[in-house]
C-alpha cells in the first residue's frame, strides 16, 4: 500500500515535471502577485511555503464548487515561477492525472472563492491576478436618500425661514409702534387737558384781522 | 482740453452742493446708506474679487509668460482700472444716484447709457447665478464619504464601467453626465434636468434674502461672503504647500517668458482682465457709491480697492497653482508607476528592481536587448508640462480639475466643502452688485410701480430671473452658459465703459468733475488722473473693443460639445454653431450695445414730435386768446 502511494507521487511529480517542461497548455491560467505594491513595508517573502499555501487555496477552492470531488494539493500543478512571483497553474482531474479540468470549470472555482483566495494572502483583486478571469466590481456605494436632497432641504429651509422672519418682524414692530403711541397721545392729552385749565384758552376763534396777511398778497 | 460738449440744463438737474450738504445734514431723503465704512469697502471689494479670480486670472498668467504676465497687468490695472474706478465712485457720490438716475441727470439722452449697463447685468446675473447653482451642486454633494466623483457607475451585467466613464474619467463623467446631463449640441435642448432647477431655486432664493432689504441686508451678508473666501484661501495655501508637487505648480505660473510681452494679445488679455475684473459698467459701483456719505474719500478708495484686487488675484493664482501642481504631480508618478508594471510585467522582473530613478536605462537595456517584445508594450506618454497646463480655466478649472485634485488629499469631503463655499461666497458677493445693477435701475425706470416695498421689487425680479434661467437648467445648458459668458459680457461692457468715460469727460465736463471732487475730498485729482481720464484710459478701451471685435468677425463662430461619440472622445469636439445663433448673439451683445444710441435716436424723435405738437397749440392758442396777453394774465408775475 505505502509502495503504490509512493509510486503514485513519484509519477505525478514526474508527471508534474514533465507537464511543464512541455508548451503551456489552452487549460492554463496565468497568475501574478503584486505583493510589495500591496502591502509595502509589511510584505511577506515568497517562498515555497507560500507556494503550498496557494496549491492548497486552490484546491479548497475546486473543494467548494465541486462538492464531493476531494481536490488535494498534488492536484494544482505550477509552472513556471519568475522572481516577479508569476506563474502558471493547470488543475488536473482526479480519476486522471493525465486529464486537465477545463477552463470554465477552474474559472468558475476562482469566482466563487475569489474572496477567500486574496484574504488568504492579505491582497486584493487588482495585486492577485488571475489573467482572463476578470474581477466582479463592487457597486459603488449609494445611500437610499442621496445626502445632497438632505443639505438642500436643510439649506431652503433656513432660507425661507429667514425670509419668514425678516418679512414678519417689520409688521409686528409697526403693530407694536401702533399700540405705543396710542398710549403716549392718552397721557398727552390728559397733560393738555391740565394745562389748559391754567393756561391761556386754547379753544375759541382764531381772529384774522391780527394776523400777518402780507405774505399772500403782494404789492 | 477745453473740449466740452454744450450740456443746456446740467445744473437744474443735478443738485447743488448746497443741497448736498443740507440733505446729509438733515438725513433727508430715503435714500439707504452704508452702516459703516467697512461695509462699503467690502461690498466693493466682494463685487470685484469675484470666481474670475480663481479661474481666469491664474489660467492667462500661466499662458501669457507666467510671472511676466504681472508686468502688463499691474500697468494696466494702474493706467485703466483705477481711472475708470475714480470715475464711477466720483460721479456716483456726486449725483447721489443709481446708474440710470446719473446719466440722465448728466444728459437725458444719455439714459440708454444707464439701460444698457442695466441689461448687461442682467444677462451676466443669469448666467453667473447658474454657475452659482453648479456650485450649490457639488457643495451639498460634498457631505458624503467617498466623494460620488471618485467613483463610475457599473455597466449593466457589472463587468466594468459604464463606457463614458471608462473612456473619460469619474470627473468629468461627473460633471457632464450626473450634474448637467449634457446633451450632444445647443440644438438639442433634450428636456430639463431637475437637479439643476433645484439648485437653480436655492441660489436665487438665497440671493433673495440676502438683498431682500437692499443694501441693509447685503451689507450684513458681506461681512461673510467677503471675507470667508480669503480665511479659506489662506487654508488651501498652507494645506497646499504641504502636498506633493504643489512647488511645480507654483514654478510653472511664475517662471517669467519675457518674449511674452511682445505679444500683443498679452496686453490685450490683461486689459481685457482687469475690465471685467474691476466690474466697470456694470452700473453696480456707481450705485453703491451713491450711498456714501458725501465727503468720502472715493480717491482713497479706488487706489486701495485697485490694490487688493491686484493682490488677491496674485494670491488665489498662487493657491490655486499649489493645487494644480499637486494633482499634476500625482498623475505624472502614477503615469510613471503604470509604465513600470507594465515593463516589470512583461519581463517578470521582481516588483521593486525598477523604480523611477532607473526607469530609463532599463527600458533602454530592454529596448536593445528585446525591441520586439517592448514595442508591442502600451506605454503611456508622460509629460509634466502637458498635464501642468492641461484644463485649468473656467468650469474645467474648480469642476474637474480641483474636484480631482481634492479626491487625492487626505479627508477630501472636508476640503471639497471649503473649496465650494468659498467659490459660493465669491460668487454670492460679486451677485450682489449685479443685482443691485439691475434693481436700482429697474426702481429709477419706473417699471415698477413706486409704491411696492423694496422686498416685493427684490422678489419679482429674482422670481423673473429664474424662470428666465430655466434656459440654463436644460440638457444643453451648459453650451448656453458658455455663449452667454462669451457674447453677454464682453462687447457691451467695452462699448459702455467707453461711453462713461466720454461722457464724463466731454459731457458732464472734466472741469466740472475735478470741482465736484475738490468739493468731495477737499483737492483736486493730480495731473495723473487728468490725463488717464483724457486720454489713456479711452485709448486703452478703444483699442481693446476694436481688437476684440476685428478678432471675433474673423473668427468662425465654434463651440466645444460633449459629445460621446465623437472621435476624440473625451477631449471636447469643436463643432460651429447653428444659423439661428447668430439672431440670439446678436441679442445678446448687439442690443445693450446699441442701447446707447437708440435711445438717444428715440428720444430725439419723441422730443422733436412733442415740440411740434406744442407749437402747433401754442400757435392755436395766441390765435384764440390774442388781445388778452397785454394785461398779464396768469403768467404775468
Amino acid at each position: 500500500m505505502l509502495g503504490k502511494i509512493f509510486f503514485l507521487l513519484c509519477l505525478s511529480s514526474a508527471w508534474a515535471e514533465d507537464l511543464c517542461s512541455k508548451a503551456v497548455p489552452p487549460e492554463a491560467y496565468y497568475v501574478r502577485l503584486s505583493i510589495k505594491t500591496a502591502l509595502g513595508d509589511k510584505a511577506y517573502v515568497w517562498n515555497d511555503n507560500e507556494m503550498f499555501l496557494f496549491q492548497a487555496t486552490l484546491a479548497f477552492a475546486m473543494r467548494s464548487q465541486f462538492s464531493g470531488q476531494e481536490y488535494n494539493v498534488s492536484n494544482i500543478v505550477v509552472c513556471d515561477e519568475t522572481p516577479r512571483v508569476s506563474f502558471w497553474f493547470v488543475v488536473t482531474s482526479l480519476e486522471d492525472p493525465s486529464r486537465l479540468v477545463s477552463r470554465g470549470d477552474v474559472e468558475q472555482a476562482v469566482r466563487k472563492s475569489r474572496n477567500r483566495i486574496n484574504s488568504a494572502f492579505l491582497l486584493t483583486d487588482q495585486t492577485l491576478e488571475f489573467i482572463g478571469i476578470t474581477p466582479t466590481l463592487a457597486a459603488p456605494v449609494a445611500p437610499n436618500t442621496p445626502p445632497w436632497l438632505i443639505v438642500f432641504g436643510v439649506v431652503m429651509g433656513a432660507v425661507f425661514a429667514g425670509i419668514l422672519v425678516l418679512l414678519v418682524l417689520p409688521l409686528i414692530q409697526k403693530k407694536r409702534k401702533k399700540n405705543q403711541p396710542m398710549e403716549d397721545e392718552d397721557s398727552d392729552e390728559e397733560t393738555q387737558v391740565k394745562t389748559a385749565e391754567n393756561g391761556p384758552e386754547r379753544s375759541g376763534v382764531y381772529n384774522m384781522s391780527f394776523s400777518d396777511d402780507d405774505k399772500f398778497t403782494q404789492m | 482740453m477745453r473740449l466740452v460738449i454744450p450740456n443746456p440744463g446740467l445744473d437744474q438737474r443735478i443738485p447743488t452742493y448746497e443741497d448736498i450738504e443740507r440733505m446729509e445734514k438733515e438725513e433727508a431723503g430715503d435714500r439707504p446708506k452704508w452702516d459703516n465704512k467697512a461695509q462699503y469697502i467690502l461690498t466693493c471689494v466682494g463685487f470685484c474679487i469675484g470666481i474670475g479670480n480663481v479661474w481666469r486670472f491664474p489660467y492667462l498668467c500661466q499662458s501669457h509668460g507666467g510671472g511676466a504676465f504681472l508686468i502688463p497687468y499691474l500697468i494696466l490695472l494702474v493706467l485703466e482700472g483705477m481711472p475708470l474706478l475714480l470715475l464711477e465712485f466720483g460721479i456716483g457720490q456726486r449725483l447721489r444716484k443709481g446708474s440710470v438716475g446719473v446719466w440722465r441727470a448728466i444728459n437725458p439722452y444719455l439714459t440708454g447709457v444707464g439701460i444698457a449697463s442695466m441689461l448687461v447685468s442682467l444677462l451676466i446675473g443669469l448666467y453667473y447665478n447658474t454657475l452659482i447653482a453648479w456650485i450649490m451642486w457639488y457643495l451639498f454633494n460634498s457631505f458624503q464619504n467617498p466623494l460620488p466623483w471618485t467613483q463610475c457607475p457599473l455597466n449593466d451585467n457589472a463587468t466594468g464601467f459604464v463606457s463614458e466613464c471608462q473612456r473619460s474619467s469619474t470627473v468629468d463623467y461627473y460633471f457632464y453626465r450626473v450634474t448637467l446631463n449634457s446633451s450632444t449640441s445647443i440644438d438639442d435642448s433634450g428636456g430639463i434636468h431637475w437637479p439643476i432647477v433645484l439648485c437653480l431655486l436655492s441660489a436665487w432664493t438665497v440671493i433673495f434674502i440676502c438683498y431682500i432689504r437692499g443694501i441693509s441686508t447685503s451689507g450684513k451678508a458681506v461681512y461673510v461672503t467677503a471675507i470667508l473666501p480669503y480665511i479659506v484661501l489662506a487654508i488651501f495655501l498652507i494645506r497646499g504647500l504641504t502636498l506633493k508637487g504643489a512647488m511645480n505648480g507654483v514654478k510653472f505660473l511664475f517662471t517669467p517668458d519675457v518674449d511674452e510681452l511682445i505679444n500683443p494679445s498679452t496686453w490685450l488679455d490683461a486689459g481685457a482682465q482687469v475690465f471685467y475684473a474691476f466690474s466697470l459698467a456694470w452700473g453696480g459701483l456707481i450705485s453703491f457709491s451713491s450711498y456714501n456719505p458725501v465727503h468720502n474719500n472715493c480717491m482713497q478708495d479706488a487706489v486701495i480697492l485697485s490694490v487688493i484686487t491686484g493682490l488677491t488675484s496674485i494670491y488665489a493664482a498662487t493657491v490655486t497653482y499649489t493645487i494644480i501642481g499637486f494633482r499634476a504631480t500625482d498623475r505624472y508618478d502614477s503615469c510613471i508607476s503604470d509604465n513600470i508594471v507594465t515593463l516589470s510585467n512583461a519581463f517578470d522582473l521582481p516588483e521593486d528592481s525598477i523604480t523611477a530613478s532607473n526607469y530609463e536605462a532599463a527600458l533602454n537595456h530592454y529596448n536593445t536587448s528585446d525591441p520586439t517584445t517592448v514595442l508591442g508594450l502600451d506605454f503611456k506618454i508622460c509629460d509634466m508640462q502637458k498635464l501642468l497646463s492641461e484644463g485649468v480655466e473656467g468650469t474645467g478649472l474648480a469642476f474637474i480639475v480641483f474636484t480631482e485634485a481634492i479626491t487625492k488629499m487626505p479627508g477630501s469631503p472636508i476640503w471639497s466643502v471649503l473649496f465650494f463655499v468659498m467659490l459660493l461666497c465669491l460668487g454670492l458677493s460679486t451677485l450682489f452688485g449685479n443685482i443691485e445693477g439691475v434693481v436700482v435701475p429697474l426702481r429709477d425706470l419706473n417699471v415698477l410701480p413706486k409704491k411696492w416695498p423694496q422686498e416685493a421689487v427684490t422678489g419679482v425680479t429674482c422670481f423673473v430671473a429664474f424662470i428666465i434661467c430655466l434656459l440654463f437648467a436644460q440638457n444643453s445648458g451648459v453650451y448656453w452658459v458658455t455663449l452667454f459668458d462669451n457674447f453677454a459680457g464682453s462687447v457691451p461692457l467695452l462699448t459702455i465703459g467707453l461711453s462713461e468715460m466720454i461722457a464724463i469727460v466731454y459731457i458732464y465736463g472734466i472741469d466740472r468733475f475735478n470741482e465736484d471732487l475738490k468739493f468731495m475730498i477737499g483737492h483736486k485729482p493730480s495731473i495723473f488722473w487728468q490725463v488717464s481720464w483724457r486720454f489713456i484710459s479711452p485709448l486703452i478701451v478703444l483699442v481693446i473693443l476694436v481688437f476684440y471685435l476685428v478678432t471675433q468677425a474673423q473668427k468662425k463662430l465654434t463651440y466645444l460639445v460633449w459629445d460621446p461619440d465623437s472621435e476624440n472622445f473625451p477631449t471636447m469636439a469643436s463643432v460651429p454653431y447653428p444659423s439661428w445663433i447668430n439672431a440670439v448673439v446678436f441679442l445678446l451683445a448687439g442690443i445693450p450695445s446699441l442701447a446707447v444710441p437708440l435711445y438717444a435716436l428715440c428720444r430725439l424723435v419723441f422730443v422733436y414730435c412733442k415740440k411740434k405738437r406744442a407749437s402747433g397749440q401754442k400757435s392755436q392758442l395766441s390765435a384764440a386768446s390774442g388781445p388778452d396777453r397785454e394785461f398779464g394774465g396768469p403768467g404775468g408775475r
